[in-house]
């Protein structure tokens, strides 16, 4: 493993656990324990844990906080509640994706933005740059959190016992609120990245002792230990884009199916505005798709999309489906093509047929 | 970690059992199987294919990776392991016996004399690691 690779303050128990460490965006994480067929089924049917420490998180501090991260990020900022979280995408002045964020408005005066791992850096320049002049200070925090994901329809069940001061079924999906977890203080979003309910931890001190307790009480009877090889498949099911896959500074909002995160009618202007207006009036050149695969085989990304022998496109995400027993991916196709229900993908040589969709590949029963 | 004492070994970490007819069974080891993951989905080659020694002759598609299989030696493959076209789990679980991937009639013997032996892959492994 290369020395210049960032560590998890809970490397070592991830070992212990007899994780198996991967270079992932500058840091040694786990990508699997058990078996990621194992995790993503467990994760669907009961519930299972992630180290996400490698996320970045920003804090933006002040009287005009709202304000000014609504100068950064398409989606409204201003109509968030206290405890509210909100996903969005931040742009370039040309409407390319810097980065999608979950946006927490803590407080008037305070919002806390989780951020990707491998963007930390480019984002908090971009931030800082396209601050307004107003009363807001932005700060990497990035360093002072462990964050963990709990998810599954057991999670709330599972937290439940180590959480004292309030009630965690209280807790509506994208709220957040700080509460006392195994006796440390957290804040407790209900957000994920898997499909599934589920929490996000961020824990500014202590996190060992919640990661400690959850597994001498749960593992491995009620909880999965998860590497990101699970994080990724349960993503993909759930239609959820990843960033340098499906997400880059490449492609505008729209074409990746996130118009919905771009408010241009709320009175106030941010960073890509005018471009993301163009943008939409111009109308999109590709869209992107989801792709089942008919018969035997993996996609994965890169792989061409053909409609009767044209290229129309390719995947940006590929892999196998433990919950669909088949293989899934996404990819963007050109607009003449993008409504189509049925193409091929070219594995190694060889067209298969592929179904698409516009629709998640999975979704929780509710 | 298993590794049977009469199979033969190639540093590309297929194994391969004589037959004692003129032919071999060839599949990937117990070390390779563990470094891949949950195999999915193996591409077999066709009947009759000849092998050429260190070319790819399939794929090996897990979760989270693909990869090329290698020739340990040179032959036509009379046989492939159509079961694991259902099961390609059984790479994981039985990767020296109900996992199995083609059978080959062996081209030049003098091939299954220059792969390693049980101990010399054992060595060939701890190099790697270390």
């Amino acid at each position: 493993m290369a020395e210049n690779l960032l560590r998890v303050p809970l490397h070592d128990r991830h070992v212990a656990l007899g994780g198996r460490m991967v270079p992932f965006a500058g840091y040694e994480m786990p990508v699997q324990f058990s078996g990621i067929k194992d995790e993503h089924l467990a994760v669907r049917a009961g519930a299972g844990i992630f180290d996400v420490s490698h996320m970045g998180e920003v804090e933006v501090r002040g009287q005009d906080a709202i304000a000014a991260v609504d100068a950064l990020v398409t989606n409204d900022v201003r109509g968030l509640v206290d405890g509210q979280a909100l996903y969005t995408t931040m742009c370039a002045p040309d409407g390319g994706i810097i980065d999608d964020l979950i946006v927490y408005r803590l407080a008037h005066d305070h919002v806390f933005i989780c951020v990707n791992a491998a963007n930390r850096h480019k984002d908090v320049a971009f931030m800082k740059e396209h601050l307004p002049a107003m009363d807001a200070v932005l700060e990497d925090t990035s360093d002072i959190y462990i964050q963990l994901a709990i998810q599954g329809p057991e999670a709330e069940a599972l937290l439940s016992p180590l959480n004292s001061d309030a009630e965690l079924s209280e807790l509506a999906f994208f709220r957040c609120q700080w509460m006392e977890v195994a006796g440390v203080r957290a804040l407790v979003a209900r957000t994920g990245y898997t499909g599934e309910d589920g929490f996000e931890l961020y824990i500014p001190q202590g996190g060992e002792a919640i990661f400690d307790m959850l597994v001498e009480r749960y593992v491995p009877e009620r909880l999965a230990l998860c590497g990101l090889g699970a994080r990724d498949t349960l993503r993909l099911e759930a239609r959820l884009p990843l960033y340098g896959q499906e997400l880059s500074t490449e492609v505008n909002p729209f074409e990746a199916g996130l118009g919905w995160v771009v408010k241009l009618n709320t009175g106030h202007d941010f960073v890509g505005k005018d471009a993301l207006i163009a943008a939409k009036e111009a109308g999109v050149t590709r869209r992107l798709r989801g792709v089942r695969l008919q018969g035997r085989g993996v996609l994965r990304p890169g792989y061409p999309i053909f409609v009767n022998d044209t290229q129309v496109g390719q995947l940006t995400s590929g892999g196998f489906a433990p919950t669909l027993d088949a293989s899934i991916g996404l990819g963007y196709i050109d607009i003449e093509h993008a409504d189509v229900s049925a193409a091929e993908v070219e594995i190694r040589g060889r067209r298969l047929p592929v179904a698409l969709t516009k629709k998640p590949f999975y979704s929780r029963p509710r | 970690m298993e590794l049977p004492k009469d199979y033969r070994y190639s540093k590309d970490h297929e194994w391969v059992c004589d037959q004692g007819d003129g032919s071999a069974l060839v599949g990937i080891t117990h070390y390779a199987q563990d470094a891949l993951g949950d195999i999915v989905f193996v591409e077999l080659p066709a009947l009759g294919a000849e092998l050429q020694a260190e070319d790819d002759f399939g794929v090996v598609e897990s979760v989270k990776t693909v990869s090329d299989l290698y020739a340990p030696l040179s032959g036509e493959v009379i046989a492939v392991n159509e079961d694991l076209e259902d099961a390609p789990e059984l790479v994981n679980e039985s990767p020296y016996e109900k996992g199995w991937i083609v059978r080959v009639k062996i081209s030049d013997p003098s091939e299954l004399e220059s792969l390693m032996d049980a101990a010399g892959y054992q060595a060939f492994l701890n190099d790697g690691e270390s």
